[in-house]
């Protein structure tokens, strides 16, 4: 790792004039540590942004948006009362991801901002990094380029929901939905953020809580938990005598985004929930996939995800969050005998 | 640079002086403050062998730099036992063989202990499972780790009704 200043700045105006070029924000930590030790990323300067006051809470305001400060950690988020009973489904994804040690460090602005994996194979051989495997390009919005997915799952159900970003820079605050965040190729930089830019908070607006009935995130990867997806669904509904009146589906592990599937929505409004309308709106929704290095799989596989995702929604969101968080598997037959 | 900064580290207050913004928790716990009962495995946060406790949390030590911690409460599986009294945790790790060669326990019993502080799976074998998936056993002794939280989470529940009668 390359050597480094280090900074721990006590309030937001401190730290948005300590930013210069070279340096990187950190929060928990558990991205940008790990990128610096493969020299993936060289900082000059890390700004620890952990101790800045205020962005620590999760506020529902009169008209109905949650509001979550960009520092909350991942494993608090997932607990809050307000989240499991608006926006369940953002409890699940922010659950299957990582680990509990993870979650308990990791913070919301971070998550959302986590480079995608590849970013880690810059100085390194492949192979070395077994969280990674050949499902993990876009077979969405890379226009047939080799391009790495998002990994985050807590992106997907957000972007569903349709999530604003807090942000404060240099040039003063501005905000932009989560679903202009993430760039694809050829739009630039991988994030919209501008240098020295801090994300202050997320913003779920009113409407997000009338899916919490009927939403559900599906995670499907190489190994039952402690793992990135493979291909990912965030399906939102909202049924009434019998119909859906609106519905969100989103997928995750197909793009270089969190991948909102508009046309799928269409599909799925004003119809009965069934099989077959959820075959349709999934073959709608990876439509415009592209294999690439061999991975057609993965485009078969996001589309079952997205189908099984609008059923175990229309179903209804659980009371709990199941043991096996997002998973194709409900709870697997007790305890293993020791063979 | 060179920063100073004060920690509590299994209840004693240390200063430690950092002349390296590098250095992790991990490091700095096995290299500089002879404290090597918490274990390298991957140093990239995949295998949970280096889990401690940081202001009560169970987080990776290898992702954590130690710039970060000024003012923070450490407990490493150095702090668990009183005397010779081990932690119920530990006990239950002998009395279930939770481990073969030993080297991913002293991570799987904080992760244990952050994880039942937590309270999200009780004793539900499946919930203890997935709650522990962030530490890795080599030799594969998952069996006994599950029931060895099992048994520490009704132990320390007991205990904690007995306390407060
Ligand atoms: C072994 C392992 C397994 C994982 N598995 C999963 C998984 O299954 N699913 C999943 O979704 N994720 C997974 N992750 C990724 C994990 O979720 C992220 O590492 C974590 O969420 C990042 O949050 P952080 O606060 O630690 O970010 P940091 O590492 O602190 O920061 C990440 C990036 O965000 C920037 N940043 C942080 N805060 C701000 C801010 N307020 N404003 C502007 N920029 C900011 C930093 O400069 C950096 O570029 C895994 C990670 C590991 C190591
Ligand atoms: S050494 Fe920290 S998780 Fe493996
Ligand atoms: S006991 Fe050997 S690695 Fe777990």
């Amino acid at each position: 790792m390359k050597p480094f200043d280090f900074l721990q700045p006590a309030t937001i105006d401190e730290a948005l004039s300590a930013w210069t070029d070279g340096a990187a924000w950190l929060g928990g930590g558990t991205n940008l540590v790990d990128l610096m030790k493969t020299g993936a990323v060289q900082p000059d300067l890390v700004i620890d942004i952990t101790r800045l006051p205020g962005l620590n809470a999760v506020e529902v305001l009169p008209d109905g948006t949650t509001r979550i400060g960009a520092l909350v950690t991942n494993a608090d988020l997932a607990d809050h009362p307000e989240i499991t009973a608006r926006a369940p489904m953002v409890a699940e994804a922010l659950l299957s991801g990582a680990s509990g040690q993870l979650r308990n460090a990791a913070t919301v602005a971070g998550n959302i901002l986590q480079s995608p994996r590849d970013a880690f194979f810059a100085h390194q051989e492949p192979a070395s990094d077994p969280l990674a495997s050949a499902g993990s390009l876009s077979v969405l919005g890379a226009e047939g380029t080799a391009t790495a997915v998002n990994p985050s799952d807590f992106c997907v159900p957000l972007v569903a929901l349709d999530a604003v970003v807090e942000l404060q820079g240099p040039d003063g605050p501005r905000e932009i939905p989560l679903a202009g965040l993430h760039q694809l190729p050829g739009q630039g930089a991988r994030t919209a953020l501008r240098p020295g830019e801090l994300i202050l908070a997320l913003r779920l607006p009113p409407e997000a809580a009338g899916f919490a009935a009927n939403a559900r995130y599906l995670k499907v990867r190489d190994r039952t938990s402690f793992a990135f997806a493979m291909a990912s669904a965030a399906a939102a509904l909202k049924i009434d005598g019998g119909r859906i009146t609106a519905a969100r589906l989103a997928l995750g592990a197909v793009a270089p985004k969190p991948w909102r599937v508009a046309e799928a929505e269409e599909i799925l409004t004003g119809q009965a929930p069934d099989p077959e309308l959820f075959a349709r709106a999934a073959g709608a929704a990876l439509a415009g996939a592209v294999e690439i290095g061999g991975n057609g799989w993965k485009i078969d596989l996001a589309r079952r995800t997205a189908a099984r995702a609008l059923a175990m929604a229309a179903a209804g969101t659980p009371a709990r969050i199941p043991a096996l968080p997002a998973s194709p598997f409900g709870t697997t037959a007790g305890d293993h005998a020791h063979a | 640079m060179s920063l100073s900064i004060t920690l509590t580290l299994n209840g004693a207050t240390r200063a430690v002086a950092l002349d390296d913004m590098r250095v992790t928790l991990l490091d700095l716990l096995r290299e500089r403050l002879a404290m090597p009962g918490t274990k390298k495995g991957c140093d990239r946060g995949q295998c949970g062998a280096c889990t401690v406790l940081v202001n009560g949390k169970r987080v990776n030590s290898c992702l954590t730099l130690a710039a970060t911690l000024d003012g923070a409460e450490i407990t490493t599986i150095e702090g668990l036992a009183k005397g010779e009294a081990l932690h119920p945790v530990q006990e239950a790790f002998i009395k279930a063989d939770g481990f073969q060669c030993g080297y991913c326990t002293p991570g799987q019993i904080m992760s244990a202990v952050g994880l039942i502080a937590e309270g999200r799976a009780g004793d539900d074998p499946e919930r203890i499972r997935e709650g522990m998936s962030g530490n890795i056993c080599r030799c594969a002794a998952y069996h006994g780790i599950t029931r060895a939280v099992q048994e520490a989470t009704r132990r320390m529940a007991e205990e904690q009704k007995g306390d407060a009668a």
